[in-house]
């Protein structure tokens, strides 16, 4: 079992951060859940990519085992795809919070309703 | 952080979340991706975050329903994937598939192919240099999306001085004069840095993006603004994009591939140099830019809203 | 050049965006983007000619061969569907000068090219890559410009609409992550083709599942697959009138063209089957769709609504087709993902016309359209009938290869569904046609729409007759699309 601790946490957290996007009302809160969610596989991702007795993967004399890039690679550039999302979805916060008054998703539910 | 209700606490959490997945992944020998996420998860998010704060208000709405459904389908999510991944080979496992087949040459092959001792940045910047040209169209998208949410399209300079948020402290305002070089030295070094040791032009462009934050904290947005003008700015996050393109596109010309820098010189190893030195700039270019962008379009639209009300 | 077509066919559009920005004139940045468009449709015709003569293309990315670099491939599947997206994009870039003009303001026009040019190279990566991760990146691009574009809309429940899509794609996109994180662990290798090699005879059965579970799922959320479909009517019909002509025959065409690679090619049909019987979940999924959705769209009072309600019942009889198994049955999808994108791209660019004369897209606002605009409601009406599926336009083509497909697998109750769907798809339509055509309109007089929107709606009418009645091009893209997919694992 010790050898998948890892990957038993990184469930935990990404179950929980799914359920604060799905189960939340507000509107920033889902945004951090949904940040929870998308780091939670990139620490799958880094964790796959860990080699036993391995170091960083920068040529260094006298290193044998070096752990995997590629994961490293792929992650970079979802850490970079992550943050581009989070200031698009917050950019629509604020202007949802000045459209509506409110950043509650079932005041704002009501408000287009009623008109 | 699910239950509390005082959002500001959540996001002071989240960047602690940010930062122990940061050490955490110094600890996986991803310095890479480490010095990001520390830069991204504990730096630009909940900066971004608090901005955003500001305007929406601290304190969510009460409310007392627990919702079940969701609840239910994560039990069962929980459940499948811990099945699935006890399947996965045992952490740290030497012999993985993942590390066998396509890794195992960029490990041994790539610092006589591409000449740089940082694999991470090879595989980046030349194996799968197309993904990064992709990373950056990325954060070009966001870039250009917030400004036309938030701006409503042509970013205009504004009349009205605007404060800065930390203003009144003389003492943060004579450190920070002394900081921001550094900060923005340090960016150039981050920058050229990348193919020996961790670092790159994403990574360079946040710092110096922070530099310019910093100083628009400090001395106002509009003295930054006078600094860097918007008009400069949605310039400049278009022209990294175009470098990192158009090296692609030298490359066709001289009869490679697109994005096979080895036919830039007569060296392929020199060539592989060179296109990893412009595309670097390209993504700094458009990374710094970008992020400093869209800083200033936050703190715009908080503000006007904040006039608004007066 | 001619040998890097496969490159510069979504080369051109992702440099074209940042230029268009650069320029900054709107009139300017539109002329760019239509230069950009048409020359990558002449690109894509090019590689659809040149995949028919010689056979699939494969593009080193970078000089490094696959699997270590990235490879486009261009077949005979993502010829097609690029040929598809670039007809679209190109009628809609043509248009949208006319409609913006009338929709956003002045300053809010180039901003919209660039974002329009990436979601448009966002979407022709994802076709031309063979490389699973480079997908992930391109879903991406494109998404966050369908985002900001969707958020374009006047109504401020664009807003709302945009941000609950964020939400879904971003999970949906995050999920597919998680997908190909498992299979990058068992296999080593990104490469789509390579990972079809390398995926049967493995014994962790299980993670293969979970691996295709997440695959499915995220790309289920992109495709609005019943019941994961509920962002879709608020985006369509929210977003600025072109960016939904363009949305809606392109987007979830691109989301199923993903899932057949996938689940042909990269996972292969049998062995998904073996694990958990996928093919009959599509049917039944598939069916409540073509049902639920085509009866929400008969009570819908705004016609913007009611075709996207409609696409959600199309991507139904898509995914029947697939579930279906049988090379007939994917013909069909196919068939009719090429004829539906033009239905759709017809019908949205003809609601696009009325709201640039009458400024809104209620069933009130059709009232005597039928007289005012004629030209406008001549070019709807021949994409509705389409839409129902009458003979002699595209949709009948489309329909008619998914009921034999029914018929060889003995499904009759599928083939009930089809005429029951098409039936519900008359009533709906007959709405707007009734309004349009018999009651008489009141107030200011309404003038034709520009020229510059009728020529690409036209051009989509056109193509949905044409596709009717010369199906050679369609029929035999498929059919080669068929045999590559279900020849490259017997």
């Amino acid at each position: 079992m010790a050898d998948y601790y890892n990957y038993l946490i990184v469930v935990l957290l990404m179950v929980m951060g799914l359920y604060i996007v799905m189960a939340q009302g507000n509107l920033v809160k889902k945004l951090i859940g949904l940040n929870i969610f998308q780091t939670s596989v990139f620490i799958f991702y880094i964790s796959t990519a860990k080699v036993s007795g391995g170091t960083a993967p920068i040529v260094i004399d006298g290193a044998e085992l070096y752990s995997n890039p590629l994961p490293q690679v792929l992650i970079l550039t979802a850490i970079v795809v992550g943050i581009a999302t989070m200031s698009l979805a917050l950019a629509l916060v604020l202007r949802i919070k000045r459209a509506y008054g409110s950043v509650e998703e079932d005041v704002i539910l009501e408000q287009d309703k009623s008109c | 952080m699910v239950r509390a209700r005082d959002l500001f606490a959540t996001v002071m959490l989240s960047g602690i979340y940010g930062l122990l997945s940061a050490s955490f992944f110094i600890l996986m020998d991803a310095a890479d991706v480490a010095f990001t996420e520390a830069a991204v998860g504990a730096g630009i998010f909940p900066l971004l975050m608090l901005t955003v704060l500001t305007s929406v208000g601290r304190y969510e709405a009460e409310r007392r329903r627990v919702r079940y459904l969701p609840l239910f389908v994560m039990v069962v999510l929980a459940g499948a994937l811990f099945a699935a991944v006890l399947q996965m080979p045992p952490f740290g496992a030497v012999d993985a598939p993942s590390h066998g087949h396509v890794a195992q040459r960029y490990i041994q092959d790539s610092p006589a192919e591409i000449g740089i001792p940082n694999m991470v940045t090879s595989v980046l910047a030349s194996y799968r240099g197309f993904d990064t040209l992709g990373e950056v169209v990325v954060i070009f998208t966001a870039a250009v999306g917030v400004v036309v949410i938030l701006l409503g399209g042509r970013p205009k300079t504004p009349q009205q001085s605007t404060q800065a948020l930390m203003a009144e402290h003389k003492v943060l305002r004579v450190v920070g004069k002394m900081l921001i070089p550094l900060i923005l030295l340090f960016g150039l070094y981050v920058q050229f840095h990348g193919e020996y040791g961790p670092g790159g032009g994403f990574q360079a462009g946040v710092i110096f993006a922070v530099g310019i934050i910093l100083y628009a904290m400090l001395f106002g947005l509009s003295n930054a603004q006078r600094v860097v003008p918007l008009g400069v700015l949605r310039w400049l996050v278009a022209l990294g994009v175009l470098i990192y393109g158009s090296v692609g596109l030298a490359n066709l010309v001289v009869g490679g591939e697109y994005l096979n820098y080895s036919m830039l010189a007569s060296d392929p190893v020199t060539g592989q140099h060179i296109g990893i030195i412009l595309i670097e700039l390209g993504v700094g270019i458009t990374v710094a830019s970008a992020m400093v962008l869209i800083f200033f379009a936050f703190t715009r639209a908080t503000r006007s809203r904040d006039e608004l009300e007066e | 050049m001619l040998s890097h077509l496969a490159v510069l066919q979504v080369v051109v559009p992702l440099l074209a965006a940042p230029t268009c920005l650069i320029l900054e004139r709107a009139r300017a940045a539109w002329l760019f983007a239509c230069l950009a468009c048409l020359l990558s449709l002449g690109i894509s015709i090019a590689l659809f000619m040149q995949v028919e003569a010689s056979g699939p293309i494969s593009y080193a990315l970078g000089g490094w061969e696959a699997p270590w670099g990235i490879e486009y491939r261009i077949d005979a599947l993502s010829s097609f569907v690029l040929l598809l997206i670039n007809l679209v994009a190109a009628a809609v870039i043509i248009g949208a000068n006319s409609s913006l003009t009338a929709e956003l303001p002045e300053p809010r026009h180039s901003p919209f090219y660039v974002l329009f040019l990436l979601c448009f190279a966002g979407l022709q990566g994802i076709v031309a890559t063979g490389d699973a991760f480079n997908v992930f990146v391109f879903l991406e691009i494109s998404s966050l410009a369908t985002y900001a574009l969707v958020a374009l809309g006047r109504d401020r429940r664009a807003l709302f609409a945009a941000y609950q899509y964020l939400i879904v794609g971003t999970i949906g996109a995050t999920f597919y992550l998680i997908g190909i994180g498992f299979l990058y662990s068992l296999t080593g290798t990104l490469n789509m083709a390579d990972m079809a090699q390398l995926l049967p005879g493995l014994e962790e059965q299980r993670l293969v599942a979970a691996a295709f579970a997440f695959v499915v799922i995220g790309i289920a959320m992109k495709l609005a697959l019943f019941p994961l479909h509920g962002w879709l009517p608020d985006a369509y019909s929210q977003a600025p009138s072109m960016a939904t002509a363009f949305l809606a025959a392109s987007a979830t065409k691109v989301a199923l063209y993903l899932f057949i690679r996938m689940y042909f090619e990269v996972l292969g049909q049998d062995a998904v089957n073996a694990l958990f019987p996928v093919g009959k979940l599509f049917l039944l999924l598939g069916a409540i769709a073509v049902i639920l959705a085509s009866l929400a769209a008969i009570r819908q009072n705004n016609v913007k609504r009611v075709f996207a309600l409609s696409s959600v019942g199309q991507i139904g009889y898509l995914v029947i087709g697939v579930g279906l198994g049988n090379a007939l049955g994917l013909q069909a999808a196919l068939l009719h993902l090429f004829n539906h994108g033009l239905i759709k791209a017809a019908l949205f660019i003809a609601v696009a016309a009325v709201v640039c004369r009458v400024g809104g897209s209620r069933l009130e606002d059709f009232r005597g359209l039928g007289r005012a605009m004629p030209w406008t409601m001549g070019g709807m009406v021949i994409g509705a009938l389409s839409l129902i599926g009458v003979p002699l336009t595209a949709g009948f083509v489309s329909k008619w290869y998914l009921v034999l497909a029914a018929m060889e697998s003995g499904l009759w109750p599928l083939v009930a569904l089809v005429l029951i769907g098409s039936f519900i798809a008359l009533f709906y339509v007959w709405r707007i046609v009734e309004v349009a055509y018999f009651q008489p309109r009141d107030g200011a007089a309404v003038s034709e729409a520009p020229l510059m929107l009728l020529l690409p709606l036209w051009a989509m009418a056109l193509a949905n007759l044409y596709f009717g009645i010369d199906t050679s091009l369609t029929v035999g893209g498929s059919e080669q699309a068929v045999n590559f997919l279900m020849g490259s694992r017997p």
